[in-house]
């Protein structure tokens, strides 16, 4: 059986092929992974918040879209990736409850799905697939031999993008 | 008062765990006499863990898991947290809805709405000690459920804390039915800033 590695809220992991990253329970956090179909190095990252310069703190880079993608995207690239075949497939990003009066600390997962998807952009990264919304958890594994995102749902069945 | 949680002192810790002692005692109660059987819980803990390790205090980020979740609020904001394992909640329904243990697999919409009252009124109970112990006005907001993955529960709360820092405080009490049948887990999580509140309402400072 090859090498599965898990990742924790607000951290990532770097790795290639046969291995598998894996990081269990997102609710609307995000799993964004990084993936070179060539050399088949690759990465997954569980942000929990869009934007490091709006928290007070930030000495986790993880923790954030922003300085996250930016921190995965060096160690991918040392790992052996080609930044011109870097493909991102994201997925995460609930809203597990709904009042009638959401804050906007309640809709954060809609928050860092955007925040995700401009810091790719900015960086130049295509992203190919992604599933995101809903009210329901995620946990999802890459596959860095096929760079199969499976995500795996209680209720929402299991699907690979 | 530092407001970095990881530099409270013994005497500081004490008085938090007094508070979840005051007030998961009376939610205790309040469950006993709903579901008319004994419940106990255990001392309140009052666990400082980073962020990441939260979800592991109730099995596993992908532990499924019955969650009611409150916010509070007034003079000391926070959240409030009522998980059940899959099976425990199965079996308070059962209980509550006079059938048989085991013979609930599926929540259906009344289910549901049990659990969610269950999580009304043990926040209630909660809430009401804590209030009457620091004289601070304490209100839960309605409640919500989800019967989900725990780590994608707790996000809720933990991205919020996220903000401010990379720990959590957060005050747990265990409760268990005497015929073993329900055992779940209460969270008070104050919110940053509260935490300087509560503490100078109980004179500790």
């Amino acid at each position: 059986m090859s090498e599965l590695i898990r990742v924790g809220m607000a951290d990532y992991k770097v790795g290639r092929a046969p291995a598998s990253i894996i990081s269990y329970g997102l609710g609307s956090c995000i799993g964004i992974t990084m993936y070179d179909p060539v050399t088949k190095v690759g990465g997954l990252l569980h942000i929990m918040l869009p934007d490091s310069t709006q928290a007070r703190s930030s000495e986790n880079a993880a923790k954030f879209a922003d300085t996250g993608i930016a921190a995965m995207l060096k160690d991918v690239l040392q790992l052996g990736a080609s930044r011109p075949r870097l493909v991102a497939k994201i997925a995460g990003g609930a809203q597990m409850f709904s009042f009638a009066n959401a804050t906007d600390i309640m809709r954060v997962g809609e928050r860092n799905a955007e925040a995700v998807k401009v810091v790719l952009a900015e960086h130049s990264i295509r992203l190919i697939a992604e599933d995101t919304g809903g009210n329901y958890g995620r946990t999802v594994q890459i596959d860095l031999e096929s760079g199969i995102y499976r995500i795996k749902t209680i209720n929402k069945g299991e699907k690979e993008i | 008062m530092s407001e970095d949680i990881l530099d409270l002192s013994a005497m500081q810790l004490d008085a938090l765990r007094e508070i979840g002692n005051v007030g998961a005692g009376n939610s205790a109660t309040a469950l006993s006499q709903i579901i008319n059987r004994k419940i106990e819980m255990n001392v309140p803990e009052v666990a400082i863990v980073p962020l990441n390790e939260v979800p592991d205090l109730v099995g596993g980020a992908d532990a499924m898991v019955a969650g009611v979740f409150l916010r509070v609020y007034g003079k000391a904001p926070g959240s409030v947290l009522f998980f059940l394992p899959k099976d425990s909640a199965f079996y308070l329904v059962d209980t509550l809805m006079g059938r048989e243990h085991g013979s609930t697999d599926n929540l259906d919409f009344m289910d549901e709405s049990a659990l969610m009252e269950i999580g009304n009124i043990l926040a209630g109970a909660y809430l009401n000690a804590l209030a009457h112990f620091t004289k601070l006005t304490l209100l839960p907001s309605i409640p919500a459920l989800a019967i989900d993955m725990a780590g994608a529960i707790l996000s809720v709360v933990l991205v919020q804390l996220g903000q401010m820092g990379d720990h959590a405080l957060v005050i747990e009490t265990e409760f268990l039915s005497e015929d073993d049948g329900i055992r779940g887990h209460f969270f008070l999580v104050p919110d940053p800033g509260s935490l300087e509140t509560i503490l100078s309402a109980v004179g500790v400072r």
